[in-house]
């Protein structure tokens, strides 16, 4: 059961993760600190939703690039309703923004399946269609903190035993990921998928119908984010998280999530999303210049891809080995 | 099949003309598309006909389409480069450092031409070496090169280039005919002979079809995609100087976002994603109706994140057409 | 047509009648009958290129028919997707072991049908257990939880027989289960079919090989063609009938006459080895010779022929090339010195489908058919024309896309994009591998051609007739090392078998 949570690798980035945060405090103490590292953790929690998001994706062999217009689009529909409708429940607006998210992830799994466009092509092109339409929505204004309600903008804040809400609904999420990917039928249909498509037809499952059902997860997913992201952050606009995909991406691929599909695991795409987190919150307190972030983004993607592909050589057929074990 | 009624003595080279051939193709439907946005364009605008006005069109495929080029051929060789954006911005940088520097403009364009070939050739490296997906690898890169170019700008910009660099951008060879019309005519020609005429094109296409079979056929697999990598990278170089040139200015956002423009510009012009066939022609024709719709867009004021919906839509739906066309065929067949 | 009218007397387990099937450019089935009895092990035997792989198919789901019937303990059935096949009890060991590398052996077992848990969880401690049982129900101690990647092919294989019980099927079909294994793992297989007779299980065993079809099967139904040829109890007949019957002759005429002149060494290959594949391999082919190269499936005689050709790199060993030292490190450079591979999996790595034929025929030949890199398409038809008709193709135009071509066509393209580089030695590995019988005769004959015009061949063939039919000499190899070699007079079946499967030794 463990080596499906973990595997070696991600022991591996853990205890990178542990170096990192060790190294950055002693040029800065307080950055080990109990509440300072409960703020990385919060601070990452929209990354780490993410990146389960593309996670489910690329085990099917797909990539979901249109996860952080999704956020947009989704969180920009909710602080519409919000600041028209200030009356609408939170839990109903998060119902919401998980059905609007879920539609949209919807759309891209049904050019995937149905007319086979290959999946970088229909993210690529419903991430530039679902910002435009952000734009369109709000014609171009943006949704600022004093238009909000109160209740939409404290909910991700509110605490519970110190923890921030925000975090709280990650760390749930951990947990249903989990379970999804080792424990159900359908989370083991995405590593079948990934791994082998034509084997997975004979063991009676439907790829296409798969990667239909990754998608609609990921747009969920990427839809409640957009409600936790506008609300943290208590603005809307057409360009919030823009090139936040990249970001995603690169948090799976760090975390050892094979973009041949097949590969992956929860604590992986956590520990790449934290990798990710911890750097970005250390820029600023070691005194360096936030504008590093990016750069550093894509050398860890570049770097993890190549570890990755080292790692997953297939050994191809060994026939001498065979026949010394025989003999 | 009629294979077998064939005489097996003499096997004619093709049955049909290739008149006919052509006429079937992608390339008509695209050139019929371009004249009805060409007729709607002229009939939304009182402004687009005029020959100044038709000039500064061009300006919105030229530069993407100098790179669409190159990105056809590494597309039909089977992979992709999702980092020319940020070359233009890592080139541009640098050629703002070399301009601040006091360098002349002709070590500007040299500046540009080489950091567009170092990092093809990085990409290149990590494909054709590392063996490593493209896609993610110009992923990676994309968040790099620009990444560079946020490190060495942040919210600065460099303003100050020689004068006459604009020329580049803006100048004119003769009457209306911009500098970039030519460059973009004389490399559509170029790439088109390469891609068409010449045993490297076969080799692209051949390799995008069908990468095992080339290699076992005595092509040079990995050198053919290093070069196209480094093919594109220069491409990019080139559009950065012209893209600066044009701006006067360069800031690390630059060109923001212009891969998926790219991308789309290729594929609209009938280059198959998934590797192995297109046409120059093509591109160019897929490069010019683009240019026009948001052009026509731009005289109806309408915003450019809106126009992003358009090019979203067209890239879906030039490829999902045919694949739906294709199925309803068939279906009314049987 | 063969009818044995006891047949008639049981309810088969399943029944096929009528069955056709086509695909683009061939008729794969043409209205085929198959009748399956419970506790009876019939042996399906056809050429490759018979239909055996789509009948397959259409059992378990994966294709539909186009026309015909499918009764199931007489009760008629459509089998849409594999788990309808699944559903009525129909279940395959396939040739390609179609597991998932990444997964746990006990998922791999499981996976499409994993116990679940009252919460409708994955239940992996109940799966695991029952995996264990299954393998230890047929004779192996895998541990269920270690990652597929981590066995062996024949332990692999015995995952796959385990997948196939685990459905509690009716009908096993068992698709060539023995190509990738050793004498003792065979023995240990045919227990295990045994076992599953007594058990009541109807199964298909499909194979090459007759030695083990009359020591297993009960009965026999022939394919040719796409088309059941014959059927009948195994006790019956003998090989040489069940030959004829797959080949619709006798199997001496089929190869053509030819006097060996075999000159002097055109290439020499001394100590070639790989840290995996093969070691130590060294031999002389001479000019106008056809030497063959023999061997079980995964003998390591294809990795050997891609080292030779400069696809993988050799970690030791010399060639000559007439008595030349040469270094291949590449194909293009192999092709320069004046060797050329028609590799076995023609459709990867041999044909570009999409392109058209004088485009393939072209392909290694382009700098003679070009000016300074410069395409020159009349030159380009010349070529393809010439070697085309050469080799009796049939196609409509030399504008065809070589995927819309039949099997054989295809190979007959290969073939002639290789002989336009004029090469000195030609590497074909199972060049009539998925050929009808019409294609497979012409091949032959051209061979005999070549050879006597002065090249030299090496072919690796996996079927005795055609080995036994065109080679002057035989290399037998096993697991990656050269096991014997025999000189035309000296080859017989039982011999070639021996060596390959090292039954001498076990014995």
């Amino acid at each position: 059961m463990n080596a499906l949570l973990f595997r070696p690798r991600d022991l591996l980035l853990a205890g990178a993760i542990v170096l990192l945060a060790i190294a950055i405090s002693t040029r800065y103490g307080a950055f080990v600190s109990l509440s300072n590292l409960l703020n990385v953790y919060n601070d990452t929690a929209i990354l780490i939703m993410l990146a389960f998001a593309q996670t489910a994706v690329i085990l099917t062999r797909c990539i979901d690039l249109s996860v952080a217009a999704n956020l947009a689009l989704t969180g920009m529909i909710v602080a519409q309703l919000n600041t028209i409708a200030p009356g609408v429940p939170i839990l109903a607006l998060i119902a919401l923004a998980l059905l609007i998210g879920a539609v949209l992830g919807a759309i891209n799994g049904f050019l995937v399946w149905k007319i086979a466009i290959p999946p970088i092509v229909v993210t690529l092109g419903t991430l530039t269609i679902y910002r435009g339409l952000i734009f369109v929505i709000a014609g171009g204004e943006w949704v600022n903190a004093h238009q909000m309600s109160d209740a939409f903008k404290a909910f991700p804040r509110e605490t519970l035993f110190g923890v921030p809400v925000l975090s709280w609904i990650s760390l749930l999420l951990i947990v249903v990921m989990g379970l999804v990917l080792t424990r159900t039928a359908l989370g083991r249909s995405f590593y079948a998928v990934g791994g082998n498509p034509a084997a997975a037809v004979y063991a009676g499952i439907d790829p296409g119908r798969v990667r239909f059902l990754a998608y609609t997860i990921s747009g969920a997913i990427s839809g409640l984010c957009g409600y936790l992201w506008v609300s943290r952050y208590a603005v809307a606009y057409v360009d919030i998280a823009n090139g936040f995909e990249l970001d995603v991406v690169a948090a799976c691929v760090i975390g050892g999530v094979s973009i041949a599909g097949g590969i992956g695991t929860t604590a992986g795409a956590v520990l790449g999303a934290l990798f990710l987190g911890v750097i970005k919150n250390a820029l600023p307190v070691i005194d360096v210049s936030p504008f590093w972030q990016m750069a550093i983004s894509g050398a860890a993607i570049i770097l993890a891809v190549a570890f990755n592909a080292r790692a997953e050589r297939t050994k191809g057929r060994i026939i001498l080995k065979r026949a010394e074990t025989t003999a | 099949m009629s294979e077998t009624a064939a005489n097996p003595r003499r096997i004619p080279d093709r049955l049909s003309g290739r008149g006919m051939a052509a006429l079937q193709s992608w390339e008509s439907l695209l050139v019929v598309v371009a004249i009805a946005v060409f007729v709607a364009n002229t009939l939304a605008s009182p402004y687009f006909l005029d020959p100044y006005s038709l000039s500064d069109a061009t300006y919105n495929f030229t530069e993407r389409a100098m790179i669409g080029f190159a990105m056809a051929l590494l597309i039909i060789s089977g992979e992709i480069d999702l980092s020319v954006a940020s070359i233009i911005a890592l080139a541009s940088t640098a050629m703002g450092a070399a301009a601040a520097a006091g360098f002349g403009i002709p070590v500007l364009v040299v500046v540009a031409l080489v950091v567009g070939l170092v990092c093809g050739a990085f990409n290149g490296f990590l494909v054709t070496r590392l063996g490593l997906p493209s896609i993610v690898v110009t992923i990676g890169t994309l968040s790099l090169f620009r990444g560079i170019a946020f490190i060495v700008l942040g919210d600065q910009a460099y303003t100050s280039y020689p004068s006459g660099f604009s020329w580049f951008g803006m100048g004119y060879v003769f009457w209306v005919v911009t500098f970039e019309l030519v460059l973009f005519v004389v490399f559509a020609v170029i790439y088109g002979i390469v891609l068409h005429k010449t045993n490297f094109g076969r080799q692209v296409t051949v390799i995008g079809n069908n990468p095992t079979a080339a290699l076992f056929s005595g092509i040079r697999v990995a050198r053919v995609k290093f070069i196209l990598f480094l093919l594109t990278g220069v491409m990019s170089g080139i559009a950065a100087v012209c893209l600066t040139a044009r701006l006067g200015s360069t800031r690390p956002s630059i060109a923001l976002g212009w891969e998926l423009e790219v991308v789309t510009m290729v594929v609209l012009g009938g280059v198959n994603i998934l590797g192995g066939s297109g046409t120059i022609p093509g591109v160019v024709l897929g490069a010019m109706i683009m240019g026009m719709v948001t052009f026509g867009l731009g005289l109806l004021n309408v915003p450019g994140t809106v126009m992003s919906i358009f090019t979203g839509i067209l890239l879906i739906a030039v490829i999902a057409l045919p694949i739906v066309w294709r199925r309803v065929r068939t279906r009314m067949r049987t | 047509m063969l009818h044995d009218s006891s047949i008639a007397a049981s309810v088969p387990a399943i029944a096929l009648s009528g069955v056709s099937k086509s695909f683009p450019g061939v008729k794969a089935l043409n209205a085929v009958a198959l009748t399956l009895h419970a506790g009876e092990v019939t042996a399906l035997v056809g050429e490759n290129g018979a239909g055996k792989s789509t009948l397959v198919k259409i059992l378990t789901g994966i294709h539909q028919p186009d026309a015909g019937e499918i009764t199931v303990r007489g009760e008629p059935m459509r089998f849409a997707t594999p788990q309808a096949a699944a559903e009525a009890g129909v279940t395959a060991i396939h040739q390609e072991t179609v597991l998932f590398d990444e997964l746990s052996v006990a998922e791999n077992v499981f996976l499409g049908h994993a116990p679940r848990t009252r919460f409708g969880f994955v239940d992996w401690a109940t799966m695991e257990r029952r995996a264990r049982d299954l393998l230890k129900g047929i004779g192996a101690s895998i541990d269920p939880r270690l990652p597929l990647k981590d066995l062996g092919i024949a332990n692999q294989h015995l995952v796959a027989v385990a997948r196939a019980l685990s459905t509690d099927a009716q009908v096993v079909i068992m698709d060539e289960p023995t190509a990738a294994l050793s004498q003792k793992e065979i023995e240990e297989l045919y227990t295990l079919v045994e076992t599953l007779k007594e058990n009541g299980k109807a199964i298909l065993f499909i194979s090459h090989k007759f030695d083990e079809i009359f020591r297993i099967a009960d009965r026999y139904t022939v394919f040719r063609d796409g088309e059941m040829v014959a059927e009948g109890r195994i006790a019956e007949t003998d090989s040489n009938a069940l030959v004829r019957l797959m080949v619709g002759r006798a199997v001496d005429t089929i190869f053509p006459e030819r006097e060996t002149k075999a000159g002097e060494p055109v290439l020499t290959v001394s100590g070639y080895s790989h840290p995996t594949e093969f070691a130590d391999i060294g031999f002389e082919l001479r000019r106008g010779e056809i030497l063959g190269f023999y061997g079980l499936v995964g003998a390591g005689r294809s990795e050997f022929m891609q080292a030779l050709f400069g696809i993988t790199k050799p970690s030791k060993g010399a060639i000559r090339i007439d008595s030349e030292v040469a270094v291949i490190r590449s194909p293009a450079e192999a092709i320069e010195k004046g060797i050329v591979y028609v590799p076995e999996e023609r459709g990867r790595q041999g044909a570009v489908g999409p392109l058209p034929i004088f485009q393939n025929i072209t392909l290694p030949s382009l700098t003679r058919t070009s000016r300074r890199g410069f395409l020159r398409l009349a030159e380009e038809f010349a070529l393809a024309r010439q070697y085309g008709e050469r080799l009796d193709l049939r196609a409509a135009s030399l504008d065809q896309p070589v995927g819309n071509l039949s099997g054989g066509n295809q190979q007959k393209v290969v073939i002639a994009k290789w002989l336009a580089t004029q090469p000195k030695i030609i590497i074909l590995d199972e060049p009539t591998k998925g050929v009808d019988i019409g294609s497979k005769a012409a091949v032959h004959a051209f061979m005999s051609e070549l050879v006597e015009q002065g090249l030299s061949i090496i072919m690796v063939s996996s079927e005795i007739p055609e080995i036994m039919g065109m080679s002057d000499r035989v290399i037998v190899m096993r697991e990656g090392r050269i096991a014997a070699t025999y000189e035309r007079e000296a080859i017989t079946a039982e011999k070639l078998v021996r060596a390959a499967a090292a039954i001498g030794e076990a014995a």
